[in-house]
């Protein structure tokens, strides 16, 4: 278990590193991408490992632990905002929140016509 | 109960542990029972978590919500963005090499696409809503891909509270809507095909929306369209911050 988390772990900080490298050569002071980059040095990093040792339940297990707390996470997180002062602008999360899924279908709908009468 | 306040103040991040397992079987059971599984339990925990954010807010009259009373906290320490990001990261296990063949070139068209185009509008809307600077337009944007996306961005280029807030609640409006119209407008899309799925999944994105308006659709369509919205949340993660935080910060000066 405490494998899989290691990995982790590591991936997560050379990511951070990496976002944060980024954002200093930009000159921008924000850590850019950090997340992203570790979320791929993981999925390469597991694929290797896979292939080289197999597929290992307890190592798994470390990492699924917290792909399952994520939303957990973000419950957490949205109670403990600044949701008071937000709320002013509530009506920008409707239509943030509604307008682009419509056009999103609009644009399914164009590409779809493209996939169904390729078969 | 002088003991028991001695505990609960000592112990904050398990007790945060504690009222998220209650506000999750609690929304978990409402949404099973009342409405049939048709909204997602996650959707409705986040939504009813902004709730209880308002009213600690107005309760402790402060700006971190219900972590702003002592009893609540832990959650200011559960939902920081270290844990945030560790765990988000954890979330790419979901994704491997076989799945990315699987979706091929129509799943990265269709995820460009779809996170070009709600981050756009996004963006676009909370200009009109009279945000002015890169670091808050560029939450709202990346709000209104998925409620991930959202705080990552935020939390990596810097945004306010009141922002990453207001970029959650647009992701939770977000996903209800995908699942409310995914059944209503399936037929008028064309939704009929495994192929179709995926396209579908790419562009909407939010992977707790897909799933559910899929179900209310076809069932056996599920899997196909989780394929590629599994890499929306990644990609947005990874792009939003970056790239489309450059674009936004060159055009505004």
């Amino acid at each position: 278990m405490i494998k899989g988390l290691a990995l982790l772990s590591f991936c997560f900080i050379s990511g951070m590193w990496c976002g944060a490298m980024l954002g200093s050569w930009l000159g921008i002071d924000a850590n850019v991408g950090g997340v992203g980059f570790a979320m791929a040095f993981l999925l390469v990093s597991k694929e290797y490992v896979t292939s080289k040792m197999g597929w290992n339940e307890e190592f798994a297990f470390g990492l699924d632990f917290w792909n399952k707390l994520y939303i957990p996470i973000v419950i957490a997180m949205a109670a403990s905002l600044n949701v008071k002062s937000a709320l002013s602008s509530g009506l920008l999360a409707l239509l943030a929140g509604t307008l682009p899924v419509f056009l999103a279908f609009v644009v399914v709908k164009i590409l779809l016509k493209q996939v169904n009468s390729e078969k | 109960m002088k003991e028991l306040d001695v505990i609960l103040d000592k112990n904050g991040l398990i007790v945060a542990f504690l009222i998220v397992g209650i506000l999750t079987w609690a929304t978990d059971v409402f949404s099973k029972k009342a409405l049939n599984g048709r909204i997602p339990g996650s959707a409705l925990a986040i939504g009813l978590a902004l709730v209880l954010g308002y009213l600690g807010g107005v309760l402790a009259d402060g700006d971190q919500g219900l972590a702003d009373l002592s009893y609540f906290k832990g959650l200011s320490i559960l939902g920081g963005s270290m844990f945030r990001d560790f765990a988000i990261v954890a979330t790419a296990t979901g994704a491997s090499f076989l799945l990315i063949r699987k979706s091929g070139m129509l799943g990265l068209i269709s995820l460009v696409l779809g996170i070009g185009l709600f981050f756009g509008m996004g963006v676009a809307l909370g200009w009109m809503m009279g945000y002015r600077d890169a670091v808050s337009l560029c939450t709202i944007g990346a709000g209104a891909c998925t409620y991930i996306v959202g705080p990552v961005t935020g939390g990596a280029v810097g945004a306010s509270s009141e922002v990453i807030a207001l970029s959650i609640g647009t992701g939770v409006v977000k996903t209800i809507s995908v699942t409310i119209l995914t059944p209503i407008l399936a037929k008028w899309i064309g939704l009929i095909s495994p192929g179709a799925a995926m396209a579908y999944g790419g562009i909407m994105g939010t992977s707790s929306g897909v799933a559910a308006g899929l179900a209310a659709t076809d069932p056996s369509l599920v899997p196909y369209g989780a394929v590629t919205a599994t890499f929306y949340t990644g990609l947005g993660c990874l792009i939003c911050p970056s790239l489309f935080y450059l674009v936004l910060s060159t055009l505004l000066g």
